[in-house]
């Protein structure tokens, strides 16, 4: 077990950094992987002998970089915080999408687009980037709030509550999003049809600037989480008899989960199936301890979302396709394998 | 050593637990009998301080349940529970590991890693630690909840250790075992109190006997004193004959048939 999870992380970092060089090379404009080294190395201060091709400069600067960074984060953000809330809810279909996170985040997104507000100039600064970023995870915290205050009796949280709360959250976000599409023209309904299938084309260095704090500090604490996740397998009374302050743990790795969550809603649209298959990918390899499903469905989720989103640029260019239609396409097939293959298993 | 007084447990109006009043030494084996419904795990979740009496107070080593923080208690008593399901599909070892996570942050040390060795030979879990836990019998399952739970306290001098119904899904080997053990600990100094629901187990092994009928303490004494043919009659509403196991002088009870005169 300790060989194949060092192997497994080798892999993941290894394939990381290839997929990330095959990303930035590939478009519509090919950039020689060579090419690449030499001006990320120059940005380092390291290679100035060399001279780099301007346009190359250009449009690694512009376009490519902060595409593949924003994907790395929004990857690893998905990743991580879907293993937290599966562990959370003890239950291995658990996805931020169910209990209500992600339609909490795109219905506040959608009401900002929508509305317009005056700060908010065409998506187009910094400002306004963070406003979209905080709304999001203002509204994933407020459904995952609401989620949480239903379930509560005596003090504690029922999971099977909080799952049927977030069903009708969903619902209720669902329903407020259709309604608010009425009031939206057509360059914003294009807008939000497009984001609601999820898309890093959005990307740019303010968008990764604006997400940032969000992701790095769940991507930093969730690992630390990892033997409060294992001890809430065993259910809420054996965690806490094994001296686990249940609750304000439980609210810790809510909160952590929802604003990575709530960020990469607020610039890449509802990205499904990320959440849910890595975690799931990564424990039939290594086992269920969260000390290490925790870092490894991090760097999965960037790999994975990597690759999809080099796929969507390049499958039928120019024209892109939404991101979130490849992990569905992708993440299907496999999840219902697992499904079929582990029904015993995971005791649906 | 761990005093409860006057313990009064009540949900809504409904009360549970009526002025319940016990102590338990270290080096004492107390298992607690009594009809289904008679408070037998409402009891033991309010000394494990899960739940909280409306009035009494129970004292563990000379401070009351409630002002120890989560942690401190973890490192004093452990709780064996009746349901144990684990929802994702740990390994053997994983989860005995659990029962040392309040000993250690990051890595377990050596002595970690030994008491996990010891407690899993001593359930006889060795051949599965690698094995996944829910494919395991429900018997088997139990002896693995039983490895974890001594693990976490196994090191803890006079340590409290809280079973309910231990030996609910084990075969006769393994019910004799894990009393066995029950036993051992006590003889080491731990306080343990375990609900049962065979009354020849609990004549067997326990030093003391709390029987409760109706959420009330009915009596308390030696195996030997309480139980007689006239008190299971009075909780449980059953006749029996008592005998004698001629080498150890321990009384076996086998009930009389029940017939069945309304049908």
């Amino acid at each position: 077990m300790v060989r194949k999870r060092l192997f497994l992380y080798v892999f993941l970092v290894a394939a990381l950094f290839i997929a990330a060089a095959f990303s930035m090379s590939l478009g519509a404009v090919k950039i020689p992987v060579r090419e690449i080294f030499l001006i990320l190395g120059k940005k380092a201060g390291l290679f100035t002998q060399y001279t780099v091709s301007e346009r190359f400069e250009g449009v690694l600067h512009i376009v490519r970089i902060p595409r593949v960074l924003l994907g790395l984060l929004v990857g690893a953000a998905l990743g991580i915080s879907g293993t937290a809330i599966q562990g959370i809810f003890r239950n291995p279909l658990a996805e931020p999408s169910l209990i209500g996170i992600s339609a909490g985040a795109s219905l506040m997104a959608v009401i900002i687009i929508v509305m317009e507000i005056s700060l908010f100039a065409g998506l187009s600064n910094l400002l306004g980037y963070y406003l979209l970023a905080f709304g999001a995870f203002a509204g994933a915290g407020l459904a995952a709030l609401l989620v949480y205050q239903i379930s509560r009796t005596e003090g504690k949280s029922n999971v099977a509550t909080m799952l049927l709360a977030g069903i009708a959250i969903n619902a209720l976000a669902g329903a407020l999003t259709g309604l608010i599409t009425f009031a939206a023209d057509d360059q914003q309904l294009r807008n939000i049809t497009f984001w609601m299938l999820g898309s890093l084309a959005g990307a740019t260095w303010e968008t990764v600037l604006s997400i940032l704090p969000f992701i790095l500090i769940p991507l930093a604490l969730l690992p630390r989480m990892g033997k409060a996740l294992n001890t809430f397998a065993l259910g809420e009374v054996p965690a806490s008899q094994l001296g686990l302050k249940v609750n304000s743990v439980k609210r810790n790795i809510v909160i952590l989960a929802t604003m990575a969550v709530g960020a990469s809603v607020a610039v890449s649209g509802i990205i499904g199936f990320v959440g849910l298959l890595v975690p799931h990918t990564i424990r039939l390899v290594i086992g269920v301890d969260h000390k290490h499903v925790l870092p490894a469905s991090a760097l999965l989720g960037a790999l994975m979302l990597t690759l999809a989103d080099l796929l969507c640029r390049t499958l039928i260019a120019p024209v892109e396709l939404p991101i979130g239609v490849i992990t569905a396409l992708l993440g299907t097939p496999l999840f219902l394998y697992i499904l079929i293959k582990d029904k015993k298993k995971f005791a649906l | 050593m761990l005093t409860a007084e006057t313990i009064t447990y009540q949900i809504g109006r409904r009360s549970l637990l009526k002025d319940i009043s016990f102590s338990v030494r270290p080096g004492e084996l107390l298992v607690i009998l009594g009809a289904n419904g008679a408070g037998k795990s409402t009891l033991l979740r309010n000394l494990s301080g899960e739940l909280k009496p409306l009035k009494g107070t129970i004292q563990l080593k000379g401070k009351t349940i409630s002002s120890y923080s989560t942690k401190e208690l973890a490192m004093l008593r452990a709780v064996m529970n009746q349901q144990n399901i684990v929802s994702l599909p740990f390994s053997v070892a994983e989860i005995v590991m659990m029962g040392r996570y309040p000993h250690y942050k990051n890595h377990p040390t050596e002595k970690d890693l030994q008491i996990v060795e010891e407690v899993t030979r001593l359930t006889g879990i060795s051949n599965m630690a690698e094995r996944s836990y829910p494919t395991l019998s429900g018997g088997e399952q139990q002896r693995v909840q039983l490895a974890r739970v001594l693990a976490q306290v196994w090191d803890i001098p006079n340590a409290l250790l809280l079973m309910d119904e231990p030996v609910a899904s084990l075969d006769i080997q393994y019910q004799q075992q894990t009393l066995a053990v029950a036993k051992d600990l006590a003889k080491r100094g731990f306080m343990v109190i375990s609900v049962l629901h065979d009354i020849n187990l609990a004549a067997q092994y326990a030093d003391r006997i709390l029987l409760l009928k109706n959420g009330r303490k009915w009596y308390d004494g030696s195996a030997a004193e309480i139980l007689t043919a006239k008190n299971l009659y009075e909780i449980f509403e059953i006749d029996s004959d008592v005998y004698t196991n001629p080498r150890t002088l321990k009384h076996f009870f086998i009930p009389k048939d029940v017939h069945l005169n309304s049908i």
